[in-house]
């Protein structure tokens, strides 16, 4: 089982990123914040397609970490002053995977449908949390009034002030994200998390704590899910205790799908194709009232894309083969397909 | 804190546990025998709610609504199965989760398009508008207790229909083996569409009766679906039993967890953040320290 992306998918990844690259230089701030957009939750989709697609664990209440890490970003940058990249970025990070290592070693003890549902009510209880108390504004949410810098001595090097820059920021994250993920999961450690997925009983009986792997990787995918967080809280500067809520949590799985589960690529063509389709479906001249009521085309979206794409759109282009193989062809060798 | 404001959180925490029994037993079910996690359960609920306010506004009464909603919910949640559920059969966890999240996406814009955005409170019957007084200062709406009666009646007749009738052997017999039943010739198409029709039918249900006390606003149905889901990891999935205590627990929890955090309301644990404001946190953390002892909840089975 190797992890290597097949050329197809590295020219379309290829495509993708030169793309957004350029919107700054053709586009305006609109698009600029559409694209930065679509950066962050590919960000996002990544590390969800880390649990779904590589260790076999459907969270369902991921964007916690993807809010936490926005109001983290909040919280401790000063009031009037901005923020150093390279002090902000650790600490968000930090404090994610700590929280995520705390909720991790709850909810990893459970599997199937019952880390679905604890993974929910997880972030459901960190949203009532910032929803209910008065930390950073309660359910009116919060604004960062000036965005972080990175700065050397007094030089400024990075201003996330300036949209462009912000954008070619997350994107370079997004690529090194990929990068990274691909060589976690060509790694021993990525073999044995694949391994899980496939088939927990076994890697059990071959001496593995899986319980372990398991939770190393939920802490993983949390920190890179923070990633996201810390990008989008950079965008607008506001945060509100919906970036926790479960519907962000479920869009990032249907982008998984929408992409491809356990392609890593995928995810990131997820990301764009539905942030893309949801553009569209608030353009009043294409949809007329239902501008107003987007949410009912994202709807029948995401029905359409589960009941028609079971492989997602980079099932099709071969992306990193699948992990799981298919147990008829295993099993009866040498014997003829029907 | 007196003992009538205890005895009065008390008969909250018991109605409310016993409406959110009634909408977790339908959840409970449908995964139990069907495999298929309902995230638009909630959604039944609130189109429960919106029949309630519309069809009393309508007939005058929300007896009349009860038994012009409860049909009409039934023929829905058999639309839904027919049209959607169906190709969610022994599909994985996933696709259930997302085509039903794709589901609760269209039934609120559905709700917005109909019924609007406002807030609208649902009249209670006439006979039922007193409360019986307590004390000389606290008294508790005769509406309540009526709605706490009809949940428990009905817990008891679906007891009787699970323990006692063909259908409940059916519905046993579903969730302990669902390839046995099928290869003892019972037709599982229509047991499956039934089981989800009556599952869908009790949520809207609940949400009909306690349309009057609660009022109808928009995202009702989430705030329900997530918490009948707490309901049901605590008391273990596919348990009917196991529904009831844990519905039991979050409803006392709720209420008099509410209560006492209340009385700490001036305590600060940090800037903005004071003891009472994590009423709502309780009972995620009650699941939380659940799972911890049992896994797989009260009375469940591993999946």
């Amino acid at each position: 089982m190797t992890v290597v992306p097949r050329w197809p998918a590295l020219l379309l990844l290829a495509a993708v990123a030169i793309g957004l690259a350029l919107v700054p230089v053709f586009g305006e701030t609109y698009a600029i914040k559409v694209a930065t957009r679509m950066i962050v939750f590919a960000i996002f989709a990544m590390s969800l397609d880390l649990l779904l697609g590589y260790t076999g664990l459907v969270s369902f209440g991921h964007a916690a970490f993807f809010g936490l890490a926005a109001y983290t970003l909040q919280i401790y940058s000063p009031e009037y002053e901005a923020v150093n990249i390279a002090l902000a970025l650790p600490v968000v990070i930090g404090v994610t995977a700590f929280v995520g290592a705390l909720i991790g070693a709850l909810v990893v003890r459970t599997s199937g449908i019952y880390f679905i549902m604890v993974t929910l009510a997880f972030a459901q209880m960190m949203f009532y949390f910032f929803h209910d108390s008065q930390i950073a504004g309660g359910s009116d949410g919060a604004y960062i009034w000036v965005k972080p810098v990175l700065a050397v001595g007094e030089t400024i090097l990075i201003d996330f002030e300036d949209r462009a820059t912000l954008l070619w920021f997350a994107l370079g994250l997004m690529l090194a994200v990929y990068g990274l993920l691909i060589m976690l999961l060509r790694s021993p450690f990525g073999q044995v998390i694949q391994g899980i997925k496939v088939n927990e009983h076994r890697m059990r009986a071959l001496g593995y704590d899986t319980y372990r792997y398991k939770l190393v990787s939920y802490v993983i995918s949390a920190a890179v899910a923070s990633l996201a967080g810390f990008v989008y809280a950079c965008i607008d500067g506001y945060i509100s205790p919906e970036l926790l809520g479960w519907k962000e949590s479920g869009i990032g799985l249907a982008m998984v799908i929408l992409g491809g589960m356990g392609t890593l690529f995928g995810p990131i063509v997820g990301a764009v194709a539905f942030i893309g389709v949801e553009e569209l479906a608030r353009e009043r001249e294409l949809v007329g009232f239902l501008a107003d009521h987007f949410q009912i085309i994202m709807g029948c979206f995401v029905i359409a894309v589960v009941l028609m794409l079971r492989n997602g759109l980079a099932g099709s282009l071969g992306g990193a083969p699948r992990a799981k193989p298919d147990p008829v062809e295993t099993e009866v060798p040498g014997g003829e397909k029907p | 804190m007196d003992l009538t404001l205890l005895l009065i959180q008390l008969l909250n925490g018991v109605q409310y546990g016993l409406l959110l029994f009634l909408i977790a037993s339908g959840l409970t079910i449908v995964f139990g025998i069907m495999g298929v996690i309902n995230l638009a359960h909630g959604s039944f609920y609130m189109v429960g709610a919106y029949l309630a306010w519309s069809l009393t506004a309508w007939t005058g009464s929300i007896f009349w609504a009860l038994l012009l909603g409860v049909p009409l919910a039934a023929m829905l949640g058999l639309l839904v199965e027919r049209l959607f559920i169906v190709h969610l059969y022994n599909r994985d966890h996933l696709q259930q989760v997302l085509l039903t999240f794709g589901l609760i996406l269209i039934f609120n814009e559905m709700q917005s398009i109909i019924w609007g955005d406002d807030p609208h409170s649902v009249p209670k019957p006439d006979f039922l508008q007193f409360s019986i007084p307590l004390t000389e200062v606290q008294s508790y709406p005769a509406y309540n207790l009526f709605l706490a009666a009809v949940c428990l009646v009905l817990a008891g007749v679906m007891y009787w229909v699970v323990q006692k009738t063909r259908l409940g052997m059916r519905i046993r017999a579903g969730s302990s083996n669902p390839e046995m039943i099928q290869a003892l010739g019972i037709n599982t198409k229509v047991l499956f569409a039934t089981v989800f029709s009556i599952g869908t039918t009790m949520a809207a249900l609940a949400g009909l009766l306690a349309a009057p006390e609660r009022s109808v606003y928009p995202g009702i149905g989430e705030q329900v679906l997530i918490i009948s889901f707490v309901v049901v990891v605590i008391g273990g999935i596919g348990s009917i039993k196991g529904a009831f205590v844990g519905a039991m627990m979050i409803g006392l929890m709720d209420s008099l967890g509410a209560t006492i955090l209340r009385a700490f309301d001036d305590v600060e644990l940090m800037s903005g953040l004071s003891v009472d404001n994590l009423t709502s946190v309780t009972v995620y953390a009650l699941m939380a320290a659940i799972l911890l002892w049992r896994p797989a909840g009260l009375y469940g089975r591993a999946h």
